[in-house]
């Protein structure tokens, strides 16, 4: 399996990694080798394989709806990389 | 050409949990910015999701009401995409295994008909936190007290027509979900949210045309401008021979506008799969009957109940059996006394157009269903004329702290009812307007006639101090002026 | 001191033949002295540890004193430390000092133990040699008397390179897909991962969320039971930790091994494995025959589709888990953003390495549109295959063995270059995180002055049949207790 420039500009896209030109062709290598090498799924025979998501067939457990948090946002905004009246900042979001 | 419209609707109904979704954390609205985002809302390295019981009680209740199936073993799925009010870079929904399954729900429509709104499936799902975008040195700020709040997403099959349908439905589901008492309804502040879908195609045609999704319109007024708004747009686009993109688009209500959102397919791949920090949910007989248990009387059965126990016309009993919250205000007023009719007039008129002016919600009403309830007695035993009884309607609603019969008593506003006193007035206001009395006598138009009833109105009112029962001073003088 | 086991020096505490204060700068001035050469440790806590072992000296002096009381210990820096710098070896969390603990951290904290520092690790975990730390690679402590600097493995490699050079006694870790088992075989001392879900993983920093969990690592087995007696749990805070009792892991340790089943994967003795590699193992396996257990061959069919259905499932879930990372609200924000997307793509094109960019985007593109059926659901099938192989063996055998990697220590730098060789390191160990079982790595001998690791893989929630029979095979051997010179 190839995984061409285009399909790499797209996940770096998806991902929100900044992917400089000259990285491509690196990236072209080693991720068309991680994809040779998870090809070989494609040999074994899962027809009437139901799909795992957990080691444990365990089912979820349900929490009461109790408060148990109090308010820390001191604490939390003290590692912030920019915060104003208790809001986070990040760069002007233009929807 | 003639076109028709299809129109599904997503709805978000903010479920009134005490606690976020997967985490401890208040939901309590208006905090001061993110005092309600720990660590596990904030996406912390290294936290976890444990998700709340209650969601899954009032989903399955949801559920329930609307005659859905229900998913014994649900799934949650990761939905990935980077936007700053959502902490984690994913928001965790249900996408192959929604906890409500396909379901119904009955809409009546202006004309007196019944329609079926199919309802494709409800998920619960978490939500995103909030952007400011007021001018922070050129920065957004992000309050992320609301990431995390529990929310079903309902959709719909693409069942309705028009504007009216949707508003109808939307209307509907908001009974439904205020009558559970999952949702508090607040449409103010974002508790429901609607995404309508749009599309059009030749009249009489199979072929569903392209369809738009305009998002996150929180009135049913801005829900119906949109889709007007939407529908002329495609229509005008279609008729010049051009295509419909699909697209999401943002509507503004205030300008009654709107514009497209995002249109590049790329920007929508949003690589969906299970959530491994949580397993499968498991829902039994059990927990179904429990919550089946807390299903309270619906709109449905209330609007039946209302014209049976009240006598009440379909239009009243399902405009009052609609709304929970109104419902109960209603009942609580005609159960004061024996006038529902009356009661309900005054629900409908006076109180809901003054909740509309001052935009507020039942639940804000200075004045309770009781104190209303009393008005109405006193309007229907005659002891307040309805101008007497405007007034005490404002002073109940300035937070005058008194009983109705106390208002009325401090006011003067006890209309005189005794005829023979009546009778006196009225024999000395015709004594002294002759030329008035020969003109009526000369009229032999009855609808004339009834017009200059009014012009003694005004000197009988005066002569009684304002105090005179008008509906008895009429019945006098039509007697006195008839003879 | 420093070559004692926690269980001797929790009974040097107790007779009060030394304080845990003097403990505790004793093992701090060996570590700020030969850490230079090693770099095991991201961060030293000297002045918390300090004043946690004075504290734990006078819970001692009232009477209060449990067997980890003023005991050192490390942690990978992988578990979040309250009011203590975690990183997870990645320069997006140089910064990042959570105010909260992990529930592993919790536990220690609660039993008294004395934590020196934060050990080194592969970047998010996503390694098998320690070298793609923001802070500088691990080098083992074995090789070095040769003039060699090779890797400790990973991605544990600071906790493994830790306790085998005896700056502490036991030190956490995790292990994702062998980060536990190949660092511990690597540095020649004894690991375990636990099986799914008996470690809390919150606060734990996620790489994979359905095959992280939090282990141990120390000289001896006894010390690894000690440890797990301290993680092991229900924590109501992960919803996939198991609600389950934790039995004493010390209790069983001396139980005999006769009768003990003992299954070889056959697939675990071909392929790249050196013949001085099997032979150490094999070694070991006899000792085990000595010890009473017999030996029969097993098959896991499947086993040839591990690394690939792990390195679909692994990225793809590691994608997800490290959006969370975008400079918003906590560690790396890029300089000077243009604009929002600016901020994102430039601040994790900063903050992440090479590795884990490979992985986010091998991840992402398992996960996209067009694609999720062949890899991402594909790769989940085959993990249940994978599974069901164990699941069958264990009808026939109580434990099965192999050996923990195909060589020993490699130079660093050697796969560097190419990331697929540097997974291949993980063949024999990826399996288990996929099926979710527990399993262990016992020293068992040395191929050229470098040791090699015995994996003992176990059942599900068999931890203390696999310390049992580790700490056995450390009655009749001393290979856990050679000292890198
Ligand atoms: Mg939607
Ligand atoms: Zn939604």
């Amino acid at each position: 399996m190839t995984i061409s420039r285009k399909d790499i500009e797209k996940v770096a896209v998806l991902a929100r990694i900044r992917v400089d030109e000259e990285q491509v062709s690196a990236l072209e290598k080693d991720l068309g080798n991680i994809l040779d090498l998870v090809d070989q799924l494609s040999a074994a025979d899962t027809d009437s394989v139901a799909p795992m998501a957990h080691p444990l067939d365990a089912v979820q457990r349900l929490r009461p709806d109790e408060v148990s948090e109090t308010n820390e946002r001191e604490a939390f905004q003290a590692i912030a990389p920019a915060t104003e009246n208790g809001l986070y900042l990040v760069p002007r979001v233009i929807e | 050409m003639q076109w028709d419209i299809v129109i599904g609707l997503e709805i978000h109904v903010q479920l009134a949990t005490k606690t976020k979704i997967f985490s401890g954390s208040s939901t309590a609205y208006g905090a001061e910015p993110n005092t309600q985002a720990n660590a596990v809302d904030l996406a912390m390295p290294g936290t976890l999701p444990v998700p709340n019981e209650q969601a899954f009680r009032y989903a399955v209740m949801f559920g329930l009401a609307v005659n859905a199936e229900i998913e014994r073993r649900s799934v949650f799925e990761r939905k990935n995409y980077f936007y700053p009010d959502l902490p984690k870079g994913y928001q965790t929904t249900q996408l192959e295994r929604p906890i409500v399954g396909p379901g119904y729900v009955d809409i009546d429509l202006p004309n007196g008909d019944t329609k079926r709104v199919r309802i494709h499936h409800a998920h619960l799902e978490e939500d995103a936190g909030k952007s400011l975008h007021e001018d922070f040195h050129g920065m957004t700020g992000i309050d992320l007290n609301r990431a995390g709040t529990p929310l079903i997403e309902v959709v719909t099959e693409p069942d309705m027509t028009n504007a009216d349908e949707a508003v109808a439905f939307a209307k509907k589901l908001h009974g439904i979900v205020t009558s559970l008492g999952i949702c508090d309804g607040d449409m103010s502040q974002g508790s429901m949210r609607f995404d309508v879908n749009i599309s059009l195609k030749p009249k009489g045609s199979d072929t569903l045309g392209t369809r738009t999704e305009t998002k996150n319109l929180n009135s049913f007024r801005f829900m119906e401008q949109a889709i007007a708004h939407e529908v002329e747009r495609q229509m005008d686009i279609l008729e010049d021979g051009g295509t419909i993109e699909q697209e999401t688009r943002l509507y503004n209500g205030d300008r009654d506008e709107s514009r497209s959102m995002r249109t590049k397919e790329e920007a929508n791949d949003y690589r969906y799969f299970p959530c491994p920090d949580l397993l499968p949910v498991e829902i039994d007989d059990t927990f179904i009957d429990e919550a089946r248990n807390r299903v309270p009387e619906l709109p449905d059965a209330r609007k039946v109940r209302f014209k049976e126990q009240y006598g009440l016309n379909d239009y009243d009993a399902g405009l009052l059996a609609g709304d929970s919250k109104l419902a109960a205000f209603f009942e609580a007023a005609a159960d004061r006394g024996k006038d529902a009719k009356l009661a309900s007039n005054w629900v409908q008129g006076e109180f809901s157009a003054r909740l509309n002016a001052e935009e507020k919600s039942v639940a804000d009403s200075p004045i309770t269903g009781e104190q209303l309830g009393d008005l109405v007695v006193r309007i229907a035993d005659n002891t307040i004329s309805s101008a007497g009884a405007k007034k005490v309607f404002e002073a109940l609603w300035a937070g005058e702290n008194n009983s109705v019969d106390a208002i009325i008593d401090a006011k003067g506003l006890k209309q005189v009812s005794d005829t023979g006193e009546l009778e006196k007035m009225v024999d000395e206001v015709l004594a002294s307007m002759p030329d008035q009395v020969a003109q009526y006598q000369q009229e032999s138009d009855p609808k004339k006639q009834k017009k200059m009833l009014g012009g003694f109105m005004g000197p009988l009112m005066k002569a009684s101090k304002g105090q005179g029962n008008p509906k008895l001073f009429n019945e006098i003088l039509v007697k006195k002026l008839g003879g | 001191m420093h070559n004692k086991s926690v269980a001797e020096l929790s009974r040097e505490l107790e007779s009060g033949k030394i304080s845990s204060v003097e403990l505790t700068r004793q093992f701090l001035g060996r570590l700020k002295k030969e850490d230079e050469q090693l770099n095991s440790f991201i961060t030293i806590t000297e002045e918390q540890a300090l004043a946690d072992a004075h504290a734990a000296d006078e819970q001692r002096a009232a009477g209060k004193a449990t067997l980890w009381t003023g005991v050192p210990f490390a942690h990978k820096d992988i578990f979040c430390t309250n009011g203590v710098s975690t990183t997870c070896g990645s320069k997006m969390l140089a910064n990042f000092v959570p105010p909260y603990d992990a529930t592993v951290t919790e536990n220690f904290r609660k039993a008294g133990a004395v934590c020196l520092g934060k050990t080194n690790m592969d970047e998010f975990a996503m390694g098998s040699s320690t070298e793609s730390s923001y802070f500088g690679a691990t080098t083992n402590p074995w090789g070095l008397s040769q003039g060699e600097k090779r890797v400790p493995g990973g991605s544990s490699g600071g906790s493994a390179a830790a306790v085998a050079a005896r700056l502490v006694p036991a030190a956490t870790a995790t292990d994702t897909g062998g980060s536990i088992r190949q660092p511990a075989a690597l540095c020649g001392v004894t690991g375990l991962k636990p099986t799914y879900g008996r470690v809390s993983r919150y606060g734990m920093i996620a790489f994979a969320s359905s095959l992280d969990q939090g282990g141990t690592m120390a000289r001896t087995a006894e010390d690894n039971a000690l440890m797990l007696n301290v993680m092991a749990g229900f924590d109501p805070k992960d919803s996939t930790s198991i609600d389950r009792d934790v039995p004493d892991y010390t209790a069983t340790l001396t139980e005999p091994l006769k009768g003990l089943r003992i299954g070889l994967p056959k697939e675990y003795f071909t392929g790249n494995l050196s013949a001085a590699m099997e032979e150490q193992v094999r070694g070991a396996i006899r000792e085990y025959e000595k010890l009473g257990a017999t030996v029969k061959e097993v098959s896991l069919p499947h086993a040839d589709l591990a690394i690939a259905a792990y390195y679909v499932i692994a990225p793809a879930e590691a994608s997800a888990n490290l959006s969370r990372f975008d400079g918003a609200r906590y560690g790396y924000r890029c300089e000077d953003p243009k604009d929002l997307l600016d901020m994102y793509t430039r601040t994790r094109a900063e903050g992440f390495g090479t590795e884990v960019k490979r992985r986010i985007l091998v991840g992402t593109y398992a996960l996209s549109a067009g694609y999720f059926d062949a890899y991402y659901l594909k790769a989940q099938k085959v993990r249940r295959l994978i599974q069901q192989d164990f699941i069958n063996a264990f009808k026939e055998v109580d434990v099965l063995m192999s050996p923990t990697t195909p060589s020993p220590a490699f130079i660093q730098g050697e796969k560097t270059s190419d990331p697929v060789t540097m997974y291949l390191e993980d063949v024999f160990t990826i399996a288990i995180n996929l099926a979710g079982i527990p399993a262990m790595s016992v020293p068992a001998g040395f191929v050229d002055g470098l040791p090699v690791g015995l994996q003992i893989i176990g059942d599900y929630f068999s931890e203390a049949r696999l310390l049992n029979a580790a700490h056995q095979f450390q009655q009749v051997t001393d290979w856990h207790q050679r000292e890198p010179q």
